[in-house]
This record gives structure tokens, C-alpha cells and sequence, in this order.
């Protein structure tokens, strides 16, 4: 213990000395250049003391980022300084400064007679926040049933689902349940739809009874049957009018809707 | 199914029209008429007019050669045989005596008196039976027309004279067809022919806007065209009860196909309680208005019957199948049974049952597709459209002896015809067809002759005629 402490005091000894010794040699080749003589001293006859008519600033209170206006006005002053960065301004005069947080402007005012001391405050609020930006753009309901969902095809006469039909509705029960999932209140109107061959009032039945077996389908591999609402419009609404079997087929479809 | 032979086709006629004539004073007359295949032969010279009727006479007198031409029951002497100076007033016809004097020298065929004696008209090449003439004038700014009948086969004047009489009417268009179809009803009625003036016709027309379709009416000759509905949606399958005060008819206004009745003298809707089901549909009247049948999909799966109270309370149903079942249409005679719409059998057809549904049977042979059946007033036949003999779509109008099931086809493949409906004569049917290229309204004799087309405007179809 008694040996460590011996050799710490030499250690300081032999360091303090050695920075004596570079203190003196460094002092020769660098002589300091002598300052300038200073400016030729007038005799100072002693004038009035400066007086700040004015220091204000307009707004006293910005949004960050906005712009207040300081505006002054000095007399008997020999030179006039505002800190913050603005330095030496003239006797009368205004200027605009961005602060970002609130920030106090000081001037000083030299006179013969005397000094004159003023300052303002700028207070800085923050800006309210920016919307979120949006959303990316979402697809709305009419988009994503025409996008997503096939219309299926029916024989005449016929409101069983065709078989070639199955796999098309399956993949619609699977869109269905997730517009449904990102539409809550939208419910999907099944609409019946029949040829023109058969008879108005025969064919309002045939087309319920598609819409109804769709419907039946869609629930049970899934779809909320409380969202799914049946419409048979029979012949009423033709996509197409040509009196050949492709028409006829077109026709002979259920439809589907989206309503939010 | 038997096939259809001539004369099955005349004892169908000659019952559809007797049934209309027992009432008259003629009756046996009328039935020897038609069964005998003899009508009169009327000459209808047209109407002059003075003053302000003037402007009027076109559509006076072709309103008057119209109602009685349509009638089917007189034939039409032919027009460009007519005399050239008819009578006007009872004043202008000489007696026999003028008339059987021909003067030496003129030529032996020409009418003795221009027109002025009746054997102008009853001679050849005319050879009318009788004669209808008159004129309009104008009268303390009203229409009056002075219409004439006579016999030209009876010798002397009075004998001949069937009736003169005096007809007033607003000095209008409309008042002209008034006062024509006034003494052609009376003309007509000499022949035991009840008069269809002021029977109305409801249609369908889709004129207000495309993609819609409202409830119309017209007066039964086309004229008067009007919309009853203005939903702006589907209105259809009109139904009016027999009484001529209710519409029913069906509707998309509120979305699902729904039924709406409407009273014809306030124009109002009246309270109609819809089942909650995904379809009502084709609503019809009993015979005394008191309750409605219609197709409702309430049982789940298929449209079935029902009948209700025409409030729509008191729901029963009159069938529990799985077919498609629509069109219930009550017997006016009996109001006891009632033809209908299936498709229980396969393709639909035509079934009729008792009116608490019990004792189905089918009506037509189940050929093709059968569809619209409507009852005769007589209550023993219906007419219909059916596909018998041609593709599907391709529909043609029959009517049927219910009780021995044989058919007359009325019209032969000219395009669609469709909802066949009588008059309330019992011997015009009205129909659409869309023969001329768009679906327009027709109506024709129940042996098919005389069709004439009563619209033009829009497409138009589903007519109901009543009194």
C-alpha cells in the first residue's frame, strides 16, 4: 500500500514537470503576433444616454414556422445589438425571424450617456398534427363484387346448381365471406334471372327458385345467410335480347349485388 | 288430345257466343245466325257534318265502322258500291213507289235514286240488309249527332225504320267517339250484340322510361292511353276485380316482388298485408272481390298458391309441392274452381282445383308449355297461350271446353302471343303479340278474325279487359 503511493506521487512529480518543460519550449517558436494597436481613441466627450423608444415583436406568438416581425426604435445610440443571432442593426428598423421554440430578443442600446437594455419574447407553438396520411385506397364494394364474384349459368327450366357452376360459386362464397368481413353493413341481393322463352309469370317463381337454391348453397359452405338477401326478376331484366341459345344462356343466371 | 276438327271449332264458337246472346230478345235468331254461317249485311255511309262537327266526322264515322266491323257480327257491305247521294235525314229517303219507276233510256243496273231509295241498298251489287245513316251538327256548342237504322228489306218506310235517334256529346275528339260509340252500340243491339263502350282495358306499357314498367289503361279501342302507376320501377301482372273497383297487381317498387291493390274510383292504394316471403306475385280477384289468390314463395322453396282476405289477412295456402306453381284464376260462374299455373308435371302447364285446393287436374295434354289461362264469363271455357307444336317461347292462343278439353288455336306462329284476356262480351280477346317486331296489344274475334292492334307506343303487354 505504503509502495503504491510512493510511486503515484513520483508518477505526478515527473508528469507535472514534464509539462512544465513543454510549456517553456513551446513559448519561443510561437510568439503571439501583437494585436492590432487599437483604433486611435477619440476623445469620448460624453453624450445623452440611448434610449429604446420601441422593441416589439408582431406577432408575440407564432405557429412554428411562421414568421413574427421585430421592429424597433433607438435614439441617442451609438450602436445597437440584438442577440440571437441578428447582431448590429441600425437606429429604426424591422426584421423577420423564424424562431422554433420560444426565444426572448435582447437589445442593447450603447449611448455616451448611458445603456438601454430591451427585450421581447416570441412564444412558439406547435403546430397541430398533419392528418394521418390516407389510407391506400381501398376498393369499394361495387369494385370488389365485380372484381371478385362471377354471375353462374342455369338450364332452362332448371333452378339446380349445374354442376360446371359449383366450383364458380364456391370461389364466390370464399370472395363473399371476406367482402362481407371488410363490409359490415353490406349485404349481397342474389338475383334470379330466367330467359325470354318462358312464360312472365311462371318464370318470376323459376328465378326465386334459383336465387334460392344460390342462396342455400352459398350458406352452407358458409356465407352469413342473414347477408344474403334473394330477388327474382324473371324475364324482367335481360342482359341480352338476341333470340339465339347464347342469349338465352347469358339470361339464365343469378346475379349478384352488393348494397352497403 | 283430340285433335282439332272444323267443327269443334264451330260448336266452340257457336257456345262462346251464344252464352253471350241468351240474354237478348234474339237469342235463337242469333244462334241460327252464327251456327248458320248467314250475318246481316250492313252499309254504314259515313256522317256529314255542319258547322263546328264538321271537323269531327273522320273520327266520328270511323269509330262507328270500327265498333261495328269488330263486332263479328255483321258483315260489311263493301264501301265503294255505296250510292253516291245516302241520306242524311228521315226527309231524303223516297218510298217504294219512287223507286219502281226507272226512267226509259237510263241504264238498267244503276241505282234508281242515288241512294235516296232504300233498294239502292238492299239491290245488288250492295245487297245490304240494312242501312245506318245520319249527320253531326253542332248545337248550343255541343256535338249532336242523329243517327239512323233501317231494314232496307221491309217495302215501306215506317216498317223499314229500325230506330232514329238523337246523341249528344262535348263538341271534341272525345266527345266524338262518345256519341259513335253510342249509336253504334245501339246499331249493335239490334243484332243482340251487347255494346263494349266504356270497358276499359289495363295493360302494361314501359313507354314511361326504359328499364320501367307501369300500369296503364285505355278505353277497349285503344283510345285514352294513360298511366295509372308512377313508380318509376317494375309494376306488372295487373288483376282487376270483377266489380271493376280494385287493381292488383305486382311490383318491384319496394324491392322484392311485392302485390299492391289500388281502388279505381279514388285512384288510392288500398292496405294489402304481403307475406314475409322473398316473392309475392300474380294476384287475382274471386268473383265477388272479397278475397285474392296469388303466388308467394312463404313456403320457402317454391313459389305455391294462396288465398287471403284482400286485406291480405286469413292466409291459406291451396298447394304444398315443389313445384312452381303461379296464375291462380278463380271460375266467375262458379267461383268454386280454379285454373292455374304448375310446373309439377315438368314443363308448365295448365292445372286446374277446387278453390280449397283439393281435386287437381291437369288441362292441357302436356305438350310443349301451357300458360295465362283466363276464364270465359260463361265459366266452361278458358283462353290461354300454349307452346303446342312450336319451340319454346313461340306461344299461340287457344281456348278450351274445360269440361270435354278440346281446343281451337286462334293464332298461328306469328311471333308471341301472349295473356289472352276476354272482353266482357265474352267474344273479343285481348292479347299481346309481338308479330309486327315490338309487343303491342291486340285484340281480336274468339274465332280469330278481326285482330286489330291497339297500341303503338313503348312495348305493351299483359291486358285485362273489364266492364
Amino acid at each position: 500500500m505504503k509502495m503504491r503511493n510512493k510511486q503515484i506521487v513520483t508518477t505526478l512529480l515527473a508528469a507535472a514537470l514534464l509539462m512544465f518543460a513543454a510549456g517553456c519550449k513551446k513559448k519561443q517558436p510561437v510568439a503571439p503576433t501583437p494585436p492590432p494597436p487599437p483604433p486611435p481613441v477619440k476623445a469620448v466627450e460624453k453624450g445623452p444616454a440611448a434610449v429604446i423608444s420601441s422593441f416589439t415583436a408582431e406577432p408575440s406568438t407564432i405557429v412554428r414556422g411562421e414568421a413574427s416581425t421585430l421592429r424597433w426604435s433607438v435614439v441617442n445610440a451609438t450602436e445597437i445589438t440584438i442577440d440571437n443571432g441578428i447582431g448590429t442593426v441600425s437606429t429604426s428598423g424591422s426584421r423577420q425571424v423564424y424562431p422554433t421554440s420560444n426565444t426572448t430578443y435582447r437589445m442593447t442600446a450603447k449611448g455616451g450617456g448611458g445603456d438601454a437594455i430591451s427585450a421581447v419574447t416570441v412564444a412558439v407553438t406547435t403546430p397541430p398534427p398533419p392528418p394521418p396520411p390516407p389510407p391506400a385506397p381501398k376498393a369499394s364494394l361495387e369494385e370488389r363484387m365485380s372484381r371478385e364474384i362471377t354471375d353462374i349459368y342455369f338450364d332452362y327450366d332448371k333452378s339446380e346448381v349445374r354442376e360446371d357452376a359449383r366450383a364458380t360459386l364456391q370461389r364466390n362464397a370464399d370472395a363473399f365471406k371476406a367482402i362481407l368481413a371488410d363490409f359490415p353493413s353490406a349485404v349481397v341481393t342474389v338475383e334470379g334471372h330466367c330467359d325470354e322463352r318462358g312464360s312472365a309469370e311462371y318464370n318470376l317463381g323459376l328465378g326465386d327458385r334459383r336465387s334460392a337454391s344460390v342462396r342455400e348453397f352459398l350458406v352452407q359452405v358458409g356465407v352469413p345467410g342473414d347477408r344474403l338477401k334473394p330477388i327474382s326478376y324473371g324475364k324482367e331484366k335481360p342482359v341480352c335480347s338476341d333470340a339465339n341459345e347464347s342469349c338465352w344462356q347469358k339470361n339464365r343466371r343469378a346475379h349478384f349485388v352488393g348494397v352497403q | 288430345m283430340k285433335t282439332t276438327r272444323p267443327t269443334t271449332k264451330l260448336t266452340l264458337l257457336a257456345i262462346a257466343f251464344a252464352a253471350v246472346a241468351w240474354p237478348q230478345d234474339q237469342q235463337s235468331n242469333i244462334i241460327l245466325k252464327i251456327t248458320g254461317g248467314t250475318k246481316s249485311k250492313i252499309a254504314l255511309p259515313d256522317f256529314r257534318g255542319a258547322g263546328g262537327a264538321s271537323q269531327f266526322t273522320a273520327v266520328f264515322n270511323e269509330t262507328v265502322f270500327g265498333d261495328v266491323q269488330r263486332s263479328g257480327m255483321l258483315e260489311m257491305a263493301a264501301k265503294s258500291f255505296y250510292p253516291l247521294n245516302p241520306p242524311q235525314q228521315e226527309g231524303d229517303l223516297r218510298g217504294p213507289a219512287a223507286a219502281a219507276q226507272p226512267r226509259r233510256g237510263a241504264a238498267p243496273e244503276s241505282p234508281n235514286c242515288n241512294g235516296r231509295c232504300l233498294t239502292d241498298w238492299s239491290g245488288p251489287p250492295l245487297n245490304a240488309n240494312y242501312l245506318g245513316f245520319g249527320y253531326l251538327a253542332e248545337q248550343g256548342g255541343q256535338l249532336v249527332a242523329f243517327g239512323h237504322l233501317y231494314n232496307t228489306t221491309v217495302p215501306d218506310l215506317a216498317g223499314a225504320k229500325a230506330f232514329r235517334k238523337l246523341y249528344n256529346g262535348p263538341l271534341t275528339e272525345e266527345g266524338a267517339r262518345k256519341v259513335a260509340h253510342e249509336y253504334a252500340a245501339d246499331v249493335l243491339n239490334q243484332f243482340g250484340v251487347p255494346s263494349l263502350a266504356g270497358s276499359k282495358i289495363y295493360f302494361v306499357s314501359d313507354r314511361g322510361g326504359r328499364g320501367t314498367k307501369e300500369i296503364w289503361v285505355m278505353d277497349f279501342d285503344g283510345a285514352n292511353q294513360r298511366q295509372l302507376t308512377h313508380f318509376k320501377s317494375i309494376s306488372t301482372m295487373p288483376s282487376v276485380s270483377p266489380d271493376g273497383q280494385r287493381l292488383a297487381f305486382t311490383t318491384y317498387a319496394e324491392g322484392q316482388p311485392k302485390i299492391k291493390v289500388m281502388s279505381l274510383e279514388t285512384m288510392r292504394f288500398l292496405p294489402f298485408m304481403n307475406p314475409q316471403a322473398s316473392m309475392n306475385a300474380t294476384p287475382s280477384f274471386t268473383p265477388d272481390g272479397s278475397r285474392i289468390l296469388f303466388a308467394s314463395s312463404l313456403a320457402g322453396y317454391s313459389s305455391q298458391l294462396y288465398i287471403a282476405d284482400r286485406t291480405g289477412s286469413g292466409l291459406r295456402p291451396l298447394s304444398d309441392n315443389r313445384a312452381i306453381e303461379v296464375e291462380p284464376k278463380v271460375n266467375p260462374k262458379t267461383g268454386a274452381d280454379v285454373a292455374f299455373v304448375s310446373g309439377r308435371g315438368g314443363f308448365q302447364q295448365i292445372y286446374r282445383m277446387n278453390i280449397d285446393g283439393a281435386d287437381v287436374t291437369r288441362l292441357t295434354s302436356g305438350e310443349g308449355e301451357a300458360a295465362n289461362p283466363a276464364w270465359h264469363p260463361d265459366g266452361q271455357h278458358i283462353v290461354f297461350k300454349w307452346t303446342r307444336g312450336f319451340a319454346p317461347g313461340n306461344w299461340n292462343i287457344f281456348i278450351m271446353d274445360v269440361a270435354s278439353r278440346e281446343v281451337v288455336q286462334l293464332t298461328h306462329g306469328m311471333g308471341r302471343n301472349e295473356n289472352p284476356t276476354w272482353a266482357p262480351d265474352g267474344r273479343h280477346i285481348v292479347f299481346s303479340s309481338n308479330r309486327n317486331g315490338s309487343t303491342q296489344i291486340f285484340t281480336m274475334l274468339a274465332d280469330g278474325t278481326e285482330v286489330r292492334a291497339l297500341t303503338s307506343a313503348g312495348t305493351n303487354s299483359m291486358p285485362v279487359w273489364v266492364k
